[in-house]
């Protein structure tokens, strides 16, 4: 597990320790979906998880994002400890640390591009004005900065994906937590999407990939592996 | 970068504006859906404003009668009084009253303070090229008081006026309008039908009456000049009346001298016990109290409809905002993803019921509005408008939007948002 543990000396964006989930605990129907898992991430870096479906990567991912609680053990985000907030705060927390990005992109289709990725900022009691802004700046960043007033059904699958990136860069988040980003599209595609994001990693961007496929998470600076809810290291791709 | 370790803000959240603004935006992308949701509420609060005005206009009415001589008056007139067989009038019991008997009954009864009969009809009156169409009131010098009518210009009857049958004419504000407009009407001489009159004052406006009528549209002549000079009273059995006014000093007098004048007037009518009266004595507070019991079975009836209406189109918002919920699942989920908190979702689709709820409340207060008008109009009820009643039927839109939006705004903050991101 040490070679998970690869903690760099500067602060970490997040920090697990034993981490556990147990759904259903007590019945029959238990299930021990996460088993102590120990992560560190340090900021700015792009780590990969993979494993097949059922390992527990969802779980795993579900508690990072702050969208669950764990069980057992403790979560660090950005230096936060999620087990001790209710709903309200992990939703505050989630505005202001975590970007998500989906596999089905999650675009809301009766707005426009922008106000997909202003959307997010208006939880943040941003002023209209200055959340358009941003979202106009956010957009060009990732080469959309032509089809603003575009409705996602008027843009292609690589260009939504684009929208849901800016979207998840908004409000600058500490983590950007990426879940099969490039599942949904065709291969070249999905080159471009891994592409824009070692671009945000070098732009210092803290990201965690999610995927069952071995050729994008050799894109990550490291990768884990997720087996019956135990997380492995794995060395970084040649 | 906001990689500075600190605790997350809750107190952030969406702004009441920001929460319309998503809310509108929602319901437009439906809005026929949205329309008929909140047709329920339509009925309801159109109900609500034609009931309440009703209900202030009769309160309105009846104060308006309880003050002046109101409570102090009773009206005789000829036909058969409502006894058990109820009302039953005859056309050979029409003109059963007597100068004679106003004149008993001033003398005769105790408590009685005013005592006028009158005749009455409905003349052309011509002044130059202006020509009204109105109806005029014979009457002698009591009437004024017992109606509460005073002079705005002129010297009104002389006493001689009464006894001489003098040709002269006290106008309503509205017939003084119609016939002279700008121009000083007293001292005038105007004709009505074909007898020329002269202009001695004209009367103070009074107004709409109670029951919608314009009281001011009206032509008041002598009593002996009514009966020789109209030429409608030219077959009138002598000294006939059509009904006499009367006013008692004390309005706790009044029962008493209902009493006394109905046994006087048997009495000089020669009608034996057991035989119906031919004439009947109307008690004003008697027809208010009928009038306030009709009221009330309508505002009954009214209130029933609003409340029916509103819950139900309450149940209606209700279950539109249920499959709203549904429908909008992932929505939900990706918005808690991005950081809506429960309360954020709770306040956006509560914002959506009340929109419903409140957009069909302001067409039903302009549906209720037409409404009261109609009824005012065909029904000759007495209505009464204002601001408070509109600002109350809005509020019980919002009310009604809030309560049935409560349980489906709760179960969209109570979702999962793994749970809601996961469905399809």
């Amino acid at each position: 597990m040490n070679a998970v543990l690869r903690a760099d000396h500067a602060h970490a964006v997040i920090e697990t320790r034993a981490l556990g989930k147990i759904y259903a605990a007590g019945s029959e129907a238990e299930v021990v979906a996460l088993k102590d898992v120990d992560l560190k991430i340090a900021h700015g870096e792009f780590v990969a998880i993979m494993g097949p479906s059922g390992s527990g990567k969802s779980t795993l991912m579900n508690l990072i994002g702050c969208l669950d609680t764990p069980t057992s053990g403790l979560y660090l985000c950005d230096g936060v400890d999620v087990a001790t907030l209710d709903a309200e705060e992990r939703a505050a927390l989630r505005r202001d640390k975590i970007g998500f990005i989906f596999q089905g992109f999650n675009l809301l289709s009766r707005m426009s591009a922008l106000d997909n990725v202003a959307m997010p900022l208006s939880y943040a009691r941003v002023p209209p004005a200055e959340r358009r802004r941003l979202a106009a700046e956010a957009l060009t960043a990732v080469g959309l900065g032509e089809r603003l007033k575009h409705r996602p059904s008027e843009l292609s699958g690589g260009q939504q994906q684009r929208v849901a990136i800016a979207r998840a860069l908004i409000h600058r988040p500490a983590i950007l937590m990426a879940d099969e980003p490039t599942g949904a599209l065709d291969s070249r595609t999905g080159q471009d999407i891994l592409a824009l994001f070692e671009r945000l990693r070098s732009e210092g961007h803290t990201i965690i990939l999610i995927t069952h496929d071995g050729e994008v998470a050799a894109h990550a600076d490291r990768t884990c592996v997720m087996r019956d809810g135990e997380l492995h290291a794995m060395a970084p791709a040649a | 970068m906001s990689s500075e370790t600190q605790g997350p803000h809750t107190a952030g959240g969406m702004s009441l504006v920001e929460v319309l603004r998503t809310a509108l935006f929602a319901l437009r992308g439906n809005w026929l859906r949205s329309a008929l949701t909140s047709l329920g509420v339509i009925i309801g609060i159109a109900a609500v404003i034609v009931m309440v005005s009703v209900g202030q206009g009769t309160q309105a009415e009846i104060e308006k009668l309880v003050s002046g001589l109101g409570s102090q008056r009773l009206d005789i007139g000829p036909g058969a009084g409502r006894g058990p067989g109820g009302a039953r009038i005859s056309a050979s019991s029409f003109f059963t009253l007597t100068e004679d008997d106003a004149e008993a009954i001033r003398r005769e009864v105790p408590g009685i303070q005013y005592t006028s009969a009158q005749l009455r009809g409905n003349t052309q009156a011509v002044y130059a090229e202006n020509n009204w169409s109105s109806s005029w009131q014979g009457v002698q010098a009591d009437w004024f008081e017992i109606n509460g009518w005073e002079l705005a210009s002129g010297p009104g009857f002389e006493p001689r006026d009464y006894t001489s049958a003098a040709k002269s004419a006290i106008l309503g504000e509205s017939v003084r309008r119609e016939l002279f407009g700008e121009e000083e009407a007293v001292g005038q001489t105007i004709r009505l039908g074909r007898v020329p009159f002269t202009v001695t004052g004209t009367l103070k406006s009074k107004g709409q009456g109670g029951f919608g009528q314009d009281q001011d549209d009206l032509i008041v002549i002598p009593l002996n000049t009514a009966r020789r000079r109209m030429s409608s009273n030219a077959s009138l059995p002598p000294g006939a009346v059509q009904q006499i006014s009367v006013g008692v000093a004390d309005p706790d007098g009044l029962s008493d001298a209902q009493a006394e004048i109905e046994a006087l007037l048997r009495q000089r009518h020669k009608i034996q016990p057991g035989e119906d009266d031919d004439f009947n004595v109307r008690n004003l507070a008697e027809i208010v109290a009928t009038r306030t019991q009709t009221t009330k079975l309508m505002s009954w009836l009214l209130g029933a409809v609003a409340g029916i209406s509103l819950i139900v189109g309450g149940i209606g918002i209700m279950n539109i905002m249920l499959v709203s919920v549904t429908e909008r699942i992932r929505e939900i989920g990706l918005r808690m993803a991005v950081g809506a908190g429960p309360r954020d979702i709770r306040r956006q689709f509560l914002a959506e019921a009340m929109l419903i709820s409140l957009i069909g409340g302001i067409i039903g207060i302009a549906l209720g509005v037409i409404g009261a008008l109609l009824v005012s109009k065909i029904g000759a009820l007495p209505v009464a408008l204002n601001s408070q009643v509109i600002g109350l039927a809005a509020g019980f839109s919002i009310a009604t939007g809030l309560f049935f939006g409560y349980y489906p705004a709760s179960k969209a903050a109570k979702l999962d948002p793994i749970e809601a991101l996961r469905q399809q």
